[in-house]
């Protein structure tokens, strides 16, 4: 533990992991929702049609501002968002289908458009790249202001409209019949996950991002019978493994953060689906074997 | 009658999924405070109907009355509904009172919080459904019989003046259905209105006074001793109808 004192005091890696943490708070708790309404692809769908975003705000300005070309990303990500859902509603193809058609036909339109942009002068400076894998030691502290306040936003607009969401998770035919308009509620809690996908794109990239937004809520439903409880556990994971992916990937050298971080939340998901109490692979064995071997007794009683 | 004599009135309703109609030129009255069967062969439409009346599904062509107004004038909470106990995951993390306590989201409105009042009331109508002691246990954790009474105990914490229930009798047992009947003539005899999908045809003229019997068309709709009769049984279900209601005669 002796190299985590240096490592307090660098700038850079206090940057990181604080862009590391607060990216698994936000998609921690937005990726919760996801999990729970069954639709852990939309993360996949949205990160990815971002791509055309980054590059076409580049491509307009010529500006390799984070803010200017995560704008970019927002603007693209919404719009894939409400193309799958109105593709949902007004049709008759499915959530699934909806999403790999906006999601393969944006992500081909924004790779297209990057290897043109890639001949443009000054593009390979503009480090449009680090999108797609991402590459945290790019963040810089305006970067985490940023992520701070949009995280700030999410999180109380997660608050204020907690039952509203609850309702609209468990029940959305119901929470409709008692007067909540359920189109909106979609509207805002995909537009709410979609920013909290923005958020994380410089450090974990598009490929990657649904992995945050995921793996965090399927490990803290493992531990948690109520929805408050996962919803902080989601957090707790999701920041726990920002911290430990900035921390192994600053003690070895040429180890790339997203990534690594995205590796930290899988061992925490797959620990939690093998070992959790009650709802563990592992615990299921032990109460089938117990199971069989009391009517292994039984039988034997009888006879 | 005048309209305010109704609780719902559907006028010229047709409701298809893909090109085939599920419900076709539906005219249907049910006056207040009855205890409404609607009753059918499998794919007659019974669900589609109730999920229309609720503006959950979008019909083709009709309208939709509750009394004189329109579903846009009225207050949204004082409509109960149960829907079926398999339309949602049962494995979300909740409990039994938080399920219940739902069906008052709608009278909180948005924003606020459920209070006190608003659990003492949950807690109270789970002591109507029996299932109290079941309160802070996992709803993953029960029956089928005992979803569907959670879901009761929901629509009754709105106290609803109308209430929708889609096969409230799926897999529960002698004791519940009993149970979930007398809870049914109480809500009655209150005044109130009750719109049940069923499916048992031999227990239609001991729970309900009024049956509307429908095969994606109106077969009949009136007073169980009117028309709850063979000859519409064979209408709506073909020749089955007689060797389900003859079971039990």
């Amino acid at each position: 533990m002796d190299f985590l004192v240096p490592l307090l005091g660098d700038y850079t890696f206090r940057t990181v992991a604080l862009g590391a943490a607060l990216l698994g708070i936000v998609s921690g708790v937005l990726g919760s929702f996801a999990v729970l309404r069954q639709q852990s692809l939309l993360g996949d769908g949205i990160s990815h049609a971002a791509l055309p975003g980054v590059v076409t705000a580049f491509l307009l300005t010529g500006s390799k501002n984070t803010e200017i070309l995560l704008l970019g990303a927002l603007i693209s990500g919404l719009a894939a968002a409400y193309l799958m859902i109105t593709i949902v509603r007004h049709s008759r193809i499915k959530f699934d289908s909806a999403l790999a058609l906006v999601m393969s036909v944006f992500f081909g339109l924004g790779l297209a458009l990057l290897t043109w942009a890639q001949k443009t002068p000054n593009a390979n400076q503009a480090g449009l790249k680090r999108f797609i894998y991402g590459q945290a030691s790019t963040l810089l502290e305006r970067d985490i202001v940023m992520m701070a306040a949009c995280g700030a936003v999410l999180l109380l607009l997660v608050a204020l409209l907690w039952k509203e969401f609850k309702i609209f998770s468990f029940d959305p035919d119901f929470a409709q019949s008692i007067g909540f308009d359920t189109t909106k509620l979609n509207l805002l809690l995909s537009f709410l996950i979609v920013v909290a996908i923005i958020i994380g794109l410089q450090t974990v990239g598009v490929v990657l991002m649904s992995a945050m937004l995921i793996a965090p809520g399927v490990a803290a439903r493992q531990w948690s019978n109520q929805l408050w409880l996962m919803v902080m556990l989601s957090a707790v994971f999701g920041a726990l493994s920002g911290v430990l992916g900035a921390v192994i990937s600053s003690a070895i050298p040429s180890m790339p953060t997203g990534p690594v971080i995205v590796v930290c939340i899988s061992v925490i998901a797959t620990i939690s689906l093998l070992f959790a109490p009650g709802r563990g692979i592992l615990h299921k064995i032990y109460r089938q074997l117990k199971a069989r071997s009391l009517l292994q007794v039984e039988g034997r009683d009888i006879s | 009658m005048n309209c305010e004599d109704y609780a719902v009135e559907v006028c010229d309703l047709t409701v298809a999924y893909d090109v085939k109609p599920v419900l076709w030129d539906i005219h249907l009255a049910i006056p207040k405070g009855k205890l409404v069967a609607i009753v059918g062969p499998n794919g007659a439409g019974k669900t589609t109907l109730i999920k229309a009346m609720l503006g959950l599904v979008k019909p083709v062509s009709g309208a939709i009355f509750f009394g004189c107004n329109t579903p846009k004038m009225i207050d949204k909470k004082k409509i109960g509904y149960v829907p079926q106990s398999g339309s949602v995951d049962w494995d979300f993390p909740a409990t039994v009172l938080d399920v219940v306590m739902m069906g008052r989201y709608g009278h909180l409105g948005w924003f606020k919080r459920p209070g006190h009042k608003d659990r003492d009331m949950a807690m109270e109508m789970l002591h109507k459904v029996g299932m109290h002691q079941y309160a802070a246990r996992q709803i993953s954790q029960l029956s089928g019989g005992q979803q569907q009474r959670v879901f009761l105990a929901r629509a009754l914490v709105q106290q609803a003046d109308l209430y929708f229930m889609d096969e409230p009798f799926k897999g529960v047992d002698a004791q519940t259905e009993k149970s979930i009947v007398w809870l049914m003539s109480e809500l009655k005899n209150q005044g109130k209105t009750m719109v049940v999908v069923h499916h048992d045809l031999r227990t239609v003229p001991d729970y309900f006074d009024w049956v509307t019997l429908i095969n994606t068309r109106i077969v009949a709709n009136g007073p169980v001793g009117e028309v709850f009769h063979e000859k519409n049984l064979c209408k709506a279900y073909g020749g089955q109808g007689l060797l389900l209601k003859g079971a039990a005669v």
